[in-house]
């Protein structure tokens, strides 16, 4: 038996050499830094997330209804009347939060150890671009359920492109393709959701593992390993991705799937954040809900929109707009694309940085938390400040505070990492 | 200008109106008390079916609650509706809207949307208020358009609320019995958890087989993570 395996595999490798090529090249040859630790499981995690949403996803797909009049009710039937309908449902609707949140620590994790640095500049671009796009993918996927809060939400996010001066309102109809999010948006972004945004997510992971693979992995101390090659020319700290973190990984994953598998079976709503109770009330296009807030995953921009005083351009002939804040929430985003030139600190990893850095990033922790946080709630959250501030929220004084030190974070950072004094790294990485 | 252009484009953010008046009493519910689910949908039917329709939701689907699709038909389908059939009303949602000033919503998700302990105390807490144009308010939600449905078993109630002096600081709640019902404070609050048990129930059907389901799940993924945390360590022993 195992010979007659052998022989067809023998028979395929001969027509197709490229798979086991490939496979060795990007797996078992593929050397990979031996002192990964915690922070070097989410880039796998998301991998896992990727293959979950895309399963989960089709199987929506052959019972839901992107239909104004339908969607609602079919998303329903996929929860009462579809065998085990509710358990894919509930994987997808976790699935979406739980990709955030690998993202967000996998991004963490290139912040503590420098990964975005020189000659790893592309794999964070292609990186930030998969996070672009992932939001948009969230963002699309928000509406399908056609509740009030993917109405409305779709109804504020869309508004936000008509505040570009001049095309603003064009654009937004462009998008919309009504004047009021109604059936014909719910079909384009179907259509973007379960098609496009996929195939340009799918591409950009690779793009992303590619430009990795040809670079090589970055590590908790920052070191590149292929400086130190052994005498059969593999590099001395580095270890073939599989077995060795195949397996790793493996564990890890189960570990992942053991959190995502409690959240989804015991509190698949967790707390209103990732389903939000609006949502169970069909879209009413009539009825405005009386408190908007965005899934927590986009809540740290939104603050920053919010917290964006409008300006007014009367000399201009501008009436006074929005714009400034939705341009704030859009360079909050881009900016991340910079960070390779931003930081122009030596070393790589925090363990050699000093105390500037740290404070920086842990400073910059908070505030991220803080924004997201404030963005989930109304403004009026924590009651209004004395007149000394003009008597304005309280909640919007800390989110424009929040948003300063959000923006500081990137602005200065050219300037406090060079300042910054370093420690000296090590010749070979530290298990 | 400046503040209409505002809220036509940040209407949702500026609008928070706050609902957060009446204190909610916590819900007594147990989702797997079956007699509770049984009584929660007998008055289900009998006192919301009329003018709340349950569009999601099939007859045949409370054969979870341990009834037969016999009991079902005989008990608790009121209408010339098939033991298949979803709950659907006869009352049109515009027929509603000219009869109460809103129509009544779709309670399949209600539980969902609405949290157990807001409709519970939503339930328990309708007055006489002589101003408003069914004759009934209430207190978790003042100026509703639905007016008492279980009244008679309640019997009618006045409140009178006493607002905090400063205009500061929670208002006073004052109730007193108008005039008695079929059941004393007890029962009807046993009525109540009954049908808030009941319409969480319907909110998510499928909600006490995911629990269930989700113990044996983790468990697996316990017993698989020892397998895997040793195959790992198996192959790891030898990197330094």
């Amino acid at each position: 038996m195992a010979s007659r395996l052998m022989a067809l595999w023998d028979w395929f490798d001969s027509r197709m050499p490229s798979v086991a090529e490939e496979f060795r090249k990007h797996a078992s040859e593929y050397y990979a830094p031996k002192n990964f630790n915690f922070w070097y499981f989410f880039g796998a995690l998301s991998l896992v997330v990727l293959v979950i949403q895309f399963v989960s996803g089709i199987f929506l797909t052959m019972n839901y209804k992107p239909d104004a009049n339908l969607a609602f009710g079919s998303v329903e039937y996929i929860m009462r009347d579809v065998p085990g309908g509710w358990l894919i449902r509930y994987i997808h609707s976790t699935g979406a939060s739980a990709f955030f949140a690998v993202v967000y620590l996998h991004m963490f994790r290139g912040l503590l150890y420098g990964s975005y640095q020189q000659p790893r500049e592309l794999v964070w671009i292609f990186g930030v671009l998969i996070y672009l796009t992932l939001m948009a993918e969230a963002f699309f996927g928000y509406l399908l359920p056609w509740g009030q809060m993917s109405y409305w939400g779709a109804q504020v996010i869309v508004n936000l492109f008509a505040t570009v001066p001049f095309i603003g309102p064009d654009l937004a109809l462009w998008i919309r393709g009504d004047y009021v999010v109604g059936d014909a948006t719910l079909n384009r972004f179907y259509a973007l959701h379960v098609v496009a945004i996929p195939l340009v997510l799918l591409g950009l992971v690779a793009a992303h593992i590619l430009a990795l693979h040809d670079v090589g992995s970055n590590n908790p101390d920052g070191i590149e390993i292929k400086k130190k090659k052994g005498p059969d020319g593999h590099p001395l700290d580095g270890i073939p991705f599989h077995p060795y973190y195949t397996v790793k990984d493996f564990a890890g994953a189960v570990v992942f799937m053991a959190v995502f598998c409690a959240i989804m079976f015991f509190v698949p709503e967790m707390g209103g954040y990732f389903l939000e109770y609006n949502n169970f009330i069909p879209a009413d296009p009539l009825k405005t809900p009386s408190h908007i807030a965005p899934v927590w995953y986009f809540t740290p921009y939104y603050s920053i929109l919010r917290a964006v005083p409008p300006i007014s351009l009367d000399w201009l002939g501008i009436p006074p707009t929005q714009f400034p804040g939705v341009m704030a929430m859009g360079i909050a985003t881009l900016i991340l694309f910079f960070l390779p030139w931003l930081d122009r600190s030596p070393v790589k990893s925090i363990r050699y940085r000093g105390p500037l850095y740290k404070w920086a990033l842990a400073i910059f922790v908070v505030t991220f938390v803080a924004l997201g946080y404030l963005g989930v709630e109304p403004v009026t959250v924590w009651g209004q400040s004395g007149a000394w501030l003009g008597n304005a929220d309280r909640a919007t004084v800390a989110a424009r505070v929040f948003t300063v030190i959000y923006f500081a974070f990137f602005f200065l950072m050219p300037w406090y990492t060079a300042k910054d004094e370093t420690l000296p790294v090590p010749e070979r990485v530290t298990m | 200008m400046k503040k209409l252009l505002l809220s036509l484009v940040f209407a949702p953010l500026a609008a928070w109106a706050s609902e957060a008046g009446y204190r909610l009493d916590r819900a007594p519910l147990e989702p797997t008390n079956l007699v509770s689910l049984q009584a929660g949908a007998k008055t289900f039917v009998n006192y919301c079916l009329n003018c709340h329709g349950a569009q999601y939701m099939r007859y045949n689907r409370l054969t979870d609650l341990g009834l037969s699709e016999a009991q079902i038909r005989d008990n608790l389908i009121l209408t010339d509706a098939k033991v298949g059939d979803t709950m659907k009303v006869a009352l049109s949602a515009r027929d509603g809207k000219t009869m109460f000033g809103a129509a009544p919503p779709d309670l399949t998700v209600i539980g969902r949307s609405r949290s157990a302990d807001w409709l519970y105390t939503y339930l328990r807490t309708f007055y006489r208020d002589a101003k408003s144009p069914t004759g009934w308010n209430n207190a978790a939600f003042p100026e509703v358009a639905m007016p008492h449905v279980l009244w008679t078993m309640q019997g009618e109630r006045a409140l009178n609320i006493v607002l905090a002096k400063d205009g500061h600081g929670p208002a006073q709640y004052q109730w007193s019995q108008l005039s008695p019902g079929t059941q004393d404070t007890v029962q009807y609050d046993t009525t109540v958890r009954d049908l808030v048990n009941f319409l969480v129930y319907m909110g998510e059907p499928a909600a006490t087989s995911r629990k269930r389901i989700g113990i044996v799940v983790l468990f697996v993924l316990g017993i698989l993570f020892v397998f895997a945390y040793a195959l790992k360590q198996e192959y790891w022993k030898d990197v330094k």
